[in-house]
């Protein structure tokens, strides 16, 4: 019988997908059952068996945009017969929409204070790893375990500090005071990270366009750039993704004008009894905007662009 | 084109010094050789002349203008690195047209001039592809396309066949003498391969340690080493070393090995003490006549010649002679040294003692 290292009998090939597979079905099936939830309606989102198939209905994320109240005969005759669609799904469920709710807010929040400490967190961190990775830094080693340690702490022993250093710069509650929060949790992993990838470009790179006439900092930016394309879209995926999930800091530093999505989501079970479907619509929404970043930059996550221009 | 003059050069890196105190001349349209064992600093001291190190003290010289602290991009010259460092997000044509980009050339007057070059190099047919997929030799000639495009004052190259398998290696070497002979570039050439540096190269520099052993042309420094390291490093295989304990007057041209009576070219120092004899194998006969005696040890068949290793009261010696010799092992045997073509060592720093033979050539080095 042939018997290979490197290639894999059919036997075993078979195992490991089954295991894969079983592994992806543990993975989604409380993605996919969020999901679903969102377009049941109340009843279907709490029956007892669970419902696997049921009838599709907006009402969860009807009742996520928007506020309402329950209606009494006078209101419905005040308010005649239903004008649109959603006001059709609110009637149904014996309500009256007063107006918009706070989640549109709420999730614009979150884009600009995600994407934006991730922005930041990218130009900062690509410029401090790059100056580590190069240059003789005094004390590099320290700077760098000092860095990690900020880490090192639970988010919750720093946040009553924080909220006071807050309270007196006048950053309690505003996007510019979560930006730069997230980025200051988020740089120390970045740092970390993209020196990782910077230290594996050779520096021959570098010093070829200093020869061929560039200064520093074009060939920087030129030749240094590219190639770490793939170290940064993947740190830039786990900062949006700590930034954009983060909890306790959004519910402790946030409650108006800056509150994200996360410690408002569970806001909407106290509005009007248990509305599972719009919370799992809440949520679902919410993880679309993660799901696109990290598909876009997907390509760049898989591809080695390095492979084979120097010799090792 | 361009004379490069290294003056007083010194690196250190932290407590570590690279280079001690370099000093030698690059004549106009010299290929040029910095030899040496790894760690010696004949890197450093390329990338100093260079700009991508600067020197703690010391001048360097391109052109006649001191350029020793000045950056890389300001100096006009062009590298060659050991692993090419082929911009790998850009072709071919990317590559080559790089460093007149930087010029701001406009685009016609690049695209002709990378044709050109293309042309030279043989490689006009690779210019739209990947520099990902190259082979050694190509990606090779790639790096040269973008150090020859820009018509610099010099070529600096660090190892640059270090990264070819051994048939590219020879074609390469050829390529690259054919290359600098039809430019007339200065050229310098930094390889720990002394075959390569004695093939290639019009003048060699050796270093050892940071220091400058000996600097001349390939011949003098094979025929006339100016320390044992040199004799030692250069020649496959090396210069054969016998201690021993003896003198040399000024003017005398005979030293005592033993019972042996050995000649060696007329001396200019004196010196006693601990010496040491230096001679090539090629220059060594077997001579049963002879008063030095050997035991033969062992024979390396290298096909119009062999190498044959004979143990005598100083140490083992290797005699290089024609195949055709009848040899036996374990034999005793005698050696003949050419008078004309030995070297006397001191043993305290390695150094040559000077010789009418050799005064030439350490007279300058």
């Amino acid at each position: 019988m042939s018997f290979s290292v490197t290639e894999a009998s059919g036997r075993t090939k078979w195992i490991a997908g089954i295991l894969v597979v079983g592994y992806a079905l543990i993975t989604i099936a409380p993605l996919v059952w969020i999901i679903a939830t969102g377009f049941k309606s109340g009843p279907d989102s709490i029956a007892y068996p669970p419902k696997v198939v049921f009838e599709p209905s907006l009402e969860g994320y009807v009742n996520l945009f928007t506020d309402r109240t329950r209606a009494t005969e006078d209101m419905l005759e005040e308010a005649g017969p239903p004008e649109t669609w959603y006001d059709q799904i609110a009637r149904d469920q014996g309500t009256i929409i007063t107006g918009p709710s706070r989640y549109g807010e709420r999730f614009l929040n979150s884009v600009i204070i995600g994407f934006g400490s991730t922005a930041l967190c990218m130009l900062l961190g690509t410029a401090a790893a790059y100056a580590f990775s190069r240059f003789r830094v005094p004390l590099k080693d320290d700077l760098m375990f000092f860095i990690l340690s900020t880490r090192m702490m639970p988010p919750i022993a720093v946040a009553i500090p924080i909220f006071l250093m807050f309270r007196q710069l006048g950053l309690n509650d505003t996007h510019l005071g979560m930006i730069l929060l997230y980025t200051a949790v988020n740089l120390s992993l970045s740092v970390w990270l993209l020196k990782g990838f910077i230290d594996e470009i050779p520096v021959e790179y570098e010093e070829a366009a200093l020869i061929d006439g560039y200064t520093r900092f074009q060939a920087f930016y030129k030749v240094v750039l590219p190639q770490a394309a793939t170290g940064i879209a993947s740190t830039a995926i786990f900062c949006l993704i700590f930034a954009w999930n983060e909890y306790a800091f959004a519910v402790l530093l946030t409650s108006g004008t800056a509150q994200t999505a996360p410690p408002f989501i569970p806001t909407i079970i106290g509005t009007s009894g248990k509305d599972w479907p719009a919370v799992a619509a809440g949520a679902t929404l919410f993880l679309v905007p993660v799901m696109v970043f990290t598909i876009l930059l997907r390509k760049h996550l898989l591809r080695g662009i390095t492979f084979g221009a120097v010799r090792k | 084109m361009a004379q490069i003059r290294i003056e007083n050069v010194r690196k250190e890196f932290g407590s570590f010094t690279a280079v001690q105190s370099s000093t030698f001349t690059i004549e106009d349209g010299e290929f040029f050789m910095l030899l040496g064992p790894s760690g010696c600093g004949k890197t450093t001291t390329l990338r100093m002349m260079a700009g991508l190190e600067l020197p703690t003290s010391g001048q360097i010289y391109i052109d006649g203008e001191e350029v020793g602290q000045k950056p890389a991009s300001q100096r006009d010259i062009a590298f060659v690195f050991q692993m090419f460092a082929l911009y790998p997000h850009m072709n071919v044509r990317g590559n080559i047209s790089y460093p007149l980009k930087s010029q701001g050339m406009p685009s016609a007057q690049v695209k002709a001039k990378v044709a050109e070059v293309a042309e030279i190099l043989g490689i006009s047919d690779i210019l739209d592809r990947p520099v990902g997929g190259l082979s050694g030799g190509d990606r090779q000639r790639v790096a040269l396309g973008r150090a020859i495009v820009r018509d610099p004052k010099a070529f600096f190259m660090d190892e640059p066949l270090g990264a070819l398998d051994a048939e590219f290696r020879e074609r390469m070497s050829e390529e690259l003498r054919a290359l600098h002979d039809r430019m007339n570039a200065t050229t310098v050439y930094v390889t720990h391969d002394q075959l390569e540096a004695m093939q290639m190269g019009d003048k060699i520099v050796v270093m050892n340690h940071g220091v400058v052993e000996q600097f001349g042309v390939p011949q003098d420094i094979y025929d006339w080493p100016a320390t044992r390291f040199v004799a030692q490093f250069i020649g496959s295989p090396p210069m054969n070393f016998l201690d021993f304990e003896g003198m040399i007057g000024a003017g005398q041209d005979e030293v005592r090995l033993g019972d042996a009576t050995i000649g060696v070219p007329r001396s200019v120092d004196g010196r006693a003490g601990k010496l040491t004899l230096g001679v090539r194998p090629e220059h060594v006969r077997l001579d049963d006549s002879a008063a030095y005696r050997g035991r033969v040890l062992a024979t390396e068949y290298l096909g119009t010649t062999q190498i044959v290793t004979l143990e005598t009261a100083h140490g083992a010696v290797k005699v290089r002679v024609p195949s055709s010799d009848p040899v036996t092992l374990g034999a005793t045997t005698g050696l003949r040294f050419d008078a004309r073509t030995i070297t006397l060592f001191e043993n305290d720093h390695g150094r040559a003692l000077t010789s009418e033979a050799n005064r030439r050539v350490l007279g300058h080095g």
